[in-house]
């Protein structure tokens, strides 16, 4: 479009064009209220994520109650150091990424990269730690539907020689690891398509983005990436802590 | 800057069908490193103390203990990593609007199956 034209038109009608940032759109006030719409607009769509991950939490508390001992065995084979490494991973990288809307805010684009870098290293060191515990209940054979064999917690384990089952209860273990794997795999899902986000959005402050005083890609961004360490949050003491001395 | 270019705004191109201009946002707040470090911090320590006191045996308590210490951690994430401490009255609301409603759902569907087999446990 030319410029010069829609500067003079801006003039005459009073319409300000020019003096505004190119990414404010239209039928937004100012940068601010922008923001404020598409914070509003993120919080919305965390809170359906509430509501999808809350049925998972409540269809496990619910499951525990009725089949309690074998809840408590399922969880007994957990690795607890697992767990609370990865828990430390993602809150870690809570900070950075907090450190990373700072780094927006304040419009330094190279602290900007670094944090979302370590955010990004983070989070796929959370991924290779449950990928390591995912192929660990591969082997022990606790995978439902694919190579679950409920014989191998009849008889409890080196840690906990107490947890004998009866078949029974030993085949309802398959309820507690199927939640585990629902619930852990829709958690890594979200971190998956939380580092692929993330590196795009690498891309874009590499050629210069977001340091401009558009903070919102990043914001919301970042609000999506506390959402998830929220959710671990909740399934470390659930799945790996709770029923340790039951 | 902002504030100028909202001022400015203001000033020579009121909204016909706005009325007369209201704060449309909230004063930007930029929160310090050092709250960041502070909070990341704690939520250290609160990862620590809730795998330490899973080990020690509490009987009923283990899980009211894991579970109020998620909850204060949860807090500290939704209110200084997320904002929501320094955020609009409208993204407050609707934060609290979301647990709320979150809360009905839980506790009615609990409520449901605690009194299923009320009295034959």
């Amino acid at each position: 479009m030319d410029s010069q034209s829609v500067a003079a038109q801006t003039v005459e009608t009073g319409h300000i064009e020019h003096e505004h940032p190119p990414f404010l759109r239209h039928h937004f006030e100012n940068v601010a209220q922008q923001r404020e719409a598409a914070t509003f607009g993120m919080w919305l769509f965390l809170l359906t994520e509430i509501m999808f991950f809350g049925g998972l939490f409540c269809a496990y508390l619910i499951f525990r109650n009725w089949y309690y001992p074998a809840f408590v065995a399922g969880s007994h084979s957990l690795h607890i150091w697992a767990g609370t490494l990865n828990t430390t991973l993602l809150i870690i990288s809570s900070f950075t990424m907090a450190m990373a809307v700072h780094a927006a805010e304040t419009r330094v684009r190279r602290s900007l990269m670094g944090w979302m870098i370590v955010t990004i290293i983070l989070g796929c060191g959370f991924l290779c730690v449950k990928a390591y515990e995912w192929h660990d209940e591969w082997v022990e054979h606790h995978v439902p539907g694919l190579n679950f064999n409920p014989a191998t917690l009849e008889h409890g384990t080196k840690a906990y020689p107490d947890d004998t089952l009866a078949p029974d209860m030993a085949q309802k273990t398959s309820v507690y690891f199927s939640l585990y794997f629902a619930m852990t795999g829709m958690h890594a899902l979200h971190m998956i398509i939380g580092v692929s986000l993330l590196t795009i959005l690498l891309i874009g402050a590499y050629k210069g983005k977001y340091v401009d005083g558009h903070v919102a890609p990043i914001e919301n961004f970042g609000l999506y990436w506390h959402f998830v360490d929220i959710v671990w949050i909740f399934l470390f003491p659930l799945l790996y802590l709770i029923s340790r001395h039951q | 800057m902002e504030q100028q270019q909202e001022h400015h705004h203001h000033l020579h191109v009121p909204h016909p069908d706005m009325g007369p201009s209201e704060p449309t946002h909230h004063e930007e707040h930029i929160v310090t490193p050092k709250v960041y470090l502070i909070v990341g911090a704690s939520l250290l320590v609160f990862t620590a103390t809730t795998t330490a006191v899973s080990y020690v045996d509490l009987g009923e308590f283990n899980a009211v203990v894991a579970l109020a210490i998620a909850c204060i951690k949860m807090s500290l994430v939704v209110l200084f990593f997320m904002h929501v401490k320094y955020s609009s009255k409208l993204t407050r609301l609707t934060v609290a609007c979301g647990f709320f409603t979150f809360l009905v759902l839980i506790t009615m569907t609990m409520t449901d199956y605690i009194s299923r087999a009320w009295g034959r446990w």
